[in-house]
């Protein structure tokens, strides 16, 4: 599942160990030792935000948080509503799980983490209800499987428990955003050829019963393409942009 | 009829990877080879078939608006649809570790074949998903939750079986570099989603 996760469970060990020693020092709750002279947007820390967009992506390298991903894709609106709360979910989970990181014993670690992910999604959810009904009836059950979610699993297990709190923030935020950028280019792709809209707004003209009513495109004979609205086409959408990726960025290709 | 109907519906017609594409890192993952395919396939039957029914008397006597008037009448205003997510996956998270441990202790040969996947599946997409439609569904009794739980299971074990099968003798063929490994596997599974989609609208 995680081919490409750099930090194994033996490394953050390891990592874990030498931070033990160091927890004498009140700071070591937030910043590890190598971290405290560190400027708050070193060249490391612009890593761990950029890495994921490309070369790290959680989707397209990594394989990791497809599960929820692409069922939202439709349309743009719930898309960029999902990436906002993978954003958020992740961050936040990244940054509690690694201030706990050295109380929660081992063994009932994935229940720790599923605990507090389902809690910070939990609140989403609210939120949501609260402040656009509309976007969380259409996104349903899906803002409730950004619980299993693997990219957040996947961090907090590779990332957050050997890291510094600070570190692991921009690693959340960095990661769910390479996840919300695959979602938001597959729903611009799904949205545009599917309906010929974008956020709800006919961009390529109107469409109406005799082609000499219409306007935009459709003037010219124009149809949208039905087949980019069933769910099979976001996975053939998600395979093309893989096949575009790797065909630019050659190191990624699998032998 | 009802219960025919309901399982064939989830099976083909929203079947979980197909049309929902839930538990798909564990599909894409252990695809692999045939073997590991069933193996895995094995297990999220067995665990959604038992954790759906459960989910479904936990939100019929604890977490729907006005579920706890059996205890009285006190309490039949009060709604805890909110701890619906946390509750679930608890009992997910709790299940699987219980599973494991009498599968290990009472059939030794059937954990020899799960026992590396069970753990997995606590955090796979399509476990939860199965709870939370059935909360959405409104079940009219336990034995509908259970039809839905196995169905769904038997939908998963199918999509992976196939993909495996695919994925093993796509290995000899030639494709494009960049396509190789991850990206085929996407299209191909787009397209086995196309064939399924053509038993949409069969009724029983």
């Amino acid at each position: 599942m995680a081919k490409e996760i750099k930090n194994s469970p033996e490394q953050s060990a390891e990592v874990k160990q030498k931070e033990k020693e160091a927890k004498k020092d009140a700071m070591v709750l937030f910043l590890s030792n190598s971290e405290e002279r560190e400027h708050f947007l070193s060249k490391d820390n612009r890593k761990l935000l950029s890495d994921p967009l490309n070369d790290e992506n959680p989707i397209t390298v990594q394989v990791l948080g497809i599960c929820s991903a692409l069922a939202i894709t439709v349309q743009l609106e719930p898309a960029i509503v999902m990436a906002i709360a993978v954003v958020a979910v992740m961050a936040f989970s990244n940054m509690i799980i690694s201030a706990l990181r050295n109380l929660i014993p081992n063994r009932i670690r994935i229940i720790v983490q599923l605990i507090v992910v389902a809690s910070l999604v939990a609140l989403v959810d609210q939120i949501l209800k609260a402040y656009a009904y509309d976007v969380s009836k259409q996104l349903s059950v899906f803002i409730g499987l950004i619980i299993t979610n693997c990219i957040i699993m996947g961090r907090l297990e590779a990332f957050a428990l050997g890291h510094g709190v600070y570190k692991s923030f921009l690693d959340g935020i960095g990661n769910a955003a390479g996840y919300g950028l695959i979602l938001i280019i597959v729903a611009f792709i799904r949205e545009l050829l599917g309906a010929g809209k974008l956020f709800g707004y006919e961009v390529l003209g109107h469409k109406a019963a005799t082609l000499a009513e219409s306007t935009g495109l459709y003037a010219f004979g124009y149809e949208n393409n039905g087949l980019m609205l069933l769910s099979p086409m976001a996975l053939i959408v998600v395979g093309i942009l893989i096949w575009v990726q790797r065909s630019r960025n050659r190191k990624l290709i699998e032998d | 009829m009802d219960y025919i109907n309901l399982f064939v519906r989830s099976i083909f017609i929203e079947n979980m990877i197909f049309a929902y594409f839930l538990g798909m890192c564990s599909y894409l993952a252990v695809s692999k080879t045939v073997k590991t395919g069933v193996g895995l396939g094995a297990a999220v039957i067995f665990v959604l078939s038992i954790t759906v029914p459960i989910n479904f008397l936990l939100d019929r006597y604890l977490l729907q608006p006005g579920a706890l008037a059996w205890i009285s009448e006190d309490y039949a205003t009060i709604d805890l649809s909110f701890l619906s997510f946390i509750m679930f996956i608890a009992v997910i998270a709790a299940m699987v570790q219980l599973v494991e441990m009498i599968v290990e202790k009472f059939a030794p040969a059937l954990y020899g074949a799960l026992g590396i996947f069970l753990p997995l599946i606590a955090v796979n997409c399509a476990i939860l998903g199965g709870a939370l439609f059935m909360q959405q569904k409104d079940f009219s009794g336990i034995s509908e939750a259970f039809t839905y739980g196995l169905g769904s299971g038997i939908g998963w074990f199918l999509a992976i079986l196939g993909i495996a099968a695919i994925r093993e003798k796509i290995a000899y063929s030639n494709v494009p570099a960049p396509l190789k490994g991850l990206g085929i596997t996407f299209i191909i599974t787009g397209l086995m989603a196309l064939g399924f989609m053509s038993f949409m609208g069969i009724k029983i």
